[in-house]
C-alpha cells in the first residue's frame, strides 16, 4: 500500500506514516510560544549603588533619592547658567533678548508617574510639585530657549503626531466648478452635505427648499451658521440629505456636515477659529435611557412619606 | 616625603595657611544673631554685643577652624566619607556642587528620619555611614536643632559644625563659631573645607603612588 513494505516496517517508518496523514502543527516554528523579553516585565532596577570599599557612587546617596535630587540639581544650575546670561546682556545693554521664548503650547509637564519611571525612585506629590515649580520658573526666564533641550524631556506632547485631521482636498464637477462633501450626525438625524462654489445662497434639502423644510426659525438659523461665521454667506450653494431624528437633530446634523465641508475652502486659521467656536464637534448629547424604579431617565415616581 | 606619622604632626595638611583672620572677618564671619536669640551655650564665643547685635569671637573661631580643618583633612587622607550638609535653602546649590568636585557627599535636603539609624534597611548592607559629618548649618529651615547632630552623636560620627549665636555647639564634636548666614562666609567655608579634602586626597594619593612604585621595585 501505497509504496511501502508492510514487513520491514519499522517504527521510524510507522512515526513518518503518523506525521504525512496527521500533519500536526504543534512542532512548527510558528506554533512555538512567544515570550516577553525580561526587561519589559520585571520593572527597572537601580544597579549596585556602592563601590567594593562600601564607598556610594552618587554624591546625593544619603539623601535617599539620588537621582530626583539630583535632577532637581541640575535645573537649578541651569536656572543660574540662563540668569547669568541675562546679567551679561543687561551689562552690555540689552534690554529685550535677541532670541525668541520658548514654545510650549502643545506640550504639558510630565506627570508624576512618568518621573518615577525617569528616576526609578518614590516621588512624593510634593517634591514633584516642587520640581515643577522650578520648571516653571525657569521657562519664564527671558533666556529659557538656551536649554530648551533640557526643559524638553520633562514635557510631553499632548497630541500624537500621528492623529492629525487630513481635510479632503477640493472636487471639480464637470462645469469647473469646485464642491466638497461632508457628513454629519446629531441626536438620531444623518445628514450628508455638498457645498458648491460659485453659489448665491441657495440652499437645498431633501429636494425641498430652506423655508419649506424647516418651519422653525432656529433651526434656518442653525444650518445658516457656518456660513455666517466664515463671512461667506452669499458665496456658496448647499444641497443635502438628511435622514432620521426630528427637526432640531437634522438641523444640527446638517450644520455639522456643512462644517466639515467648508474647511476645504477655507485656511487653517479659520478652521481653527471653526473648532473653537465648537462648529466641528459632534454634539454628543443623546436622549438618557429610562431606569429601573423610575419612571423616565431623572423622574422619579410619587414620593410616600408613609 | 614626610616620613613620620601624620597622627602625629600637630598640623600634617598646613591648613594654618589657608586663611587668616583678615579673611574671616572680611567674609563676615564675625556677625552673630540678635541678643534675644543668642543660646546660652554660645557665651563663651561672644566676642562682644554691638546695638544688640552679637559678634563673635574670631580668634577662638580661628583655633576651632583650625582644628575643623585638620580634622577633615586627616579623615580624608585615611579615605574616610565625609558628608556637607545644610537644610538652608540659600546655600543647597552651592554645598551639593562643593561636596561633589570634592568627590565626597552632600545632604542638603529634607531629612529622612532613619538616614543614619535605619541606614541598614533603608539603604541596604553594603553601605557605610559617613566617617565625618560637616554642618554648614546646624539649623533646620524652622530654627530648630538639625537631626544630623543628634543622630551623628548617637552613631559615633564626628561632627564638624558652623554655629551661629542662636545654635547649640553641645552635640557636635568640633564646634566652629561663625556666621551661618551670610552668602561670603558660606562660600568662604566651602572653599576652606573643599581645600582641605583635596589636600588630604592628595596626600593620600601621594603615598599610594610612593608605595606601589617601592612594591614594583620589590617585585623586580
Amino acid at each position: 500500500m501505497m509504496g511501502e513494505d508492510p514487513e520491514n516496517f519499522t517504527q521510524a517508518d510507522i512515526d513518518r506514516a503518523i506525521r504525512y496523514l496527521l500533519p500536526s502543527g504543534l512542532f512548527d516554528k510558528q506554533a512555538r510560544p512567544i515570550m516577553k523579553h525580561p526587561s519589559e516585565i520585571f520593572p527597572p532596577q537601580k544597579e549596585t549603588q556602592v563601590d567594593a570599599e562600601g564607598r556610594p557612587f552618587h554624591y546625593l546617596f544619603y539623601t535617599g533619592k539620588p537621582n530626583f535630587f539630583s535632577l532637581m540639581h541640575d535645573a537649578y544650575a541651569k536656572l543660574l547658567e540662563i540668569q547669568a546670561i541675562e546679567d551679561k546682556m543687561l551689562a552690555k545693554g540689552i534690554y529685550k533678548p535677541d532670541i525668541e521664548p520658548l514654545f510650549l503650547k502643545r506640550s504639558l509637564w510630565l506627570s508624576r508617574e512618568d518621573l518615577v519611571k525617569m528616576v526609578i525612585e518614590d516621588v512624593t506629590d510634593h517634591d514633584y510639585n516642587r520640581l515643577i515649580r522650578l520648571l516653571e520658573r525657569i521657562i519664564q526666564q527671558p533666556y529659557a530657549k538656551h536649554i530648551e533641550e533640557f526643559v524638553l524631556q520633562f514635557r510631553r506632547d499632548i497630541m500624537a503626531a500621528g492623529s492629525k485631521e487630513v481635510i479632503e482636498p477640493l472636487k471639480y464637477d464637470d462645469n469647473g466648478i469646485a464642491f466638497s462633501e461632508g457628513t454629519g450626525k446629531r441626536k438620531t438625524a444623518m445628514a450628508t452635505v455638498t457645498v458648491r462654489d460659485r453659489g448665491t445662497g441657495k440652499v437645498f434639502i431633501n429636494g425641498k427648499g430652506l423655508l419649506d423644510y424647516f418651519k422653525n426659525i432656529q433651526d434656518r438659523e442653525q444650518i445658516m451658521f457656518p456660513f455666517q461665521f466664515v463671512g461667506k454667506l452669499g458665496d456658496f450653494d448647499m444641497e443635502c440629505t438628511v435622514e432620521g431624528g426630528g427637526s432640531s437633530g437634522q438641523a444640527g446634523a446638517i450644520r455639522l456636515a456643512t462644517s466639515y465641508a467648508l474647511r476645504s475652502f477655507l485656511p487653517e486659521e479659520q478652521i481653527e477659529q471653526m473648532r473653537q467656536a465648537g462648529l466641528l464637534t459632534k454634539d454628543p448629547r443623546v436622549v438618557e435611557r429610562q431606569k429601573p424604579g423610575q419612571k423616565g431617565a431623572r423622574k422619579k415616581f410619587t414620593w410616600k412619606k408613609r | 616625603m614626610k616620613i613620620d606619622d601624620p597622627l602625629h604632626h600637630p598640623d600634617y595638611f598646613n591648613v594654618k595657611d589657608l586663611f587668616t583672620l583678615q579673611d574671616l572677618f572680611n567674609a563676615k564671619v564675625h556677625l552673630g544673631h540678635k541678643l534675644g536669640v543668642l543660646n546660652p551655650h554660645m557665651k563663651k564665643y561672644i566676642f562682644g554685643v554691638r546695638q544688640k547685635m552679637c559678634i563673635l569671637d574670631l580668634d577662638q573661631t580661628m583655633e576651632h577652624l583650625q582644628l575643623a580643618l585638620n580634622v577633615t583633612a586627616h579623615i580624608a587622607y585615611r579615605k574616610g566619607i565625609i558628608m556637607f550638609v545644610n537644610r538652608s535653602l540659600q546655600f543647597t546649590h552651592l554645598v551639593e556642587k562643593t561636596a561633589h568636585e570634592c568627590g565626597e557627599y552632600a545632604h542638603t535636603r529634607y531629612w529622612q528620619g532613619g538616614c543614619f539609624t535605619n541606614a541598614l534597611l533603608q539603604y541596604g548592607p553594603e553601605t557605610k555611614l559617613p566617617h565625618l559629618v560637616i554642618l554648614l548649618n546646624t539649623q533646620t529651615n524652622v530654627f530648630q536643632e538639625h537631626t544630623a547632630v543628634r543622630d551623628s552623636a548617637k552613631m559615633n560620627i564626628p561632627t564638624v559644625g558652623i554655629v551661629d549665636s542662636n545654635c547649640n555647639p553641645n552635640l557636635i564634636t568640633y564646634p566652629v563659631p561663625g556666621n551661618d548666614d551670610t552668602p561670603v562666609s558660606m562660600e568662604l567655608y566651602c572653599k576652606l573645607f573643599k581645600e582641605a579634602i583635596m589636600r588630604g586626597k592628595q596626600a593620600r594619593k601621594e603615598k599610594d603612588d610612593i608605595a606601589k612604585k617601592l612594591a614594583d621595585e620589590h617585585k623586580l
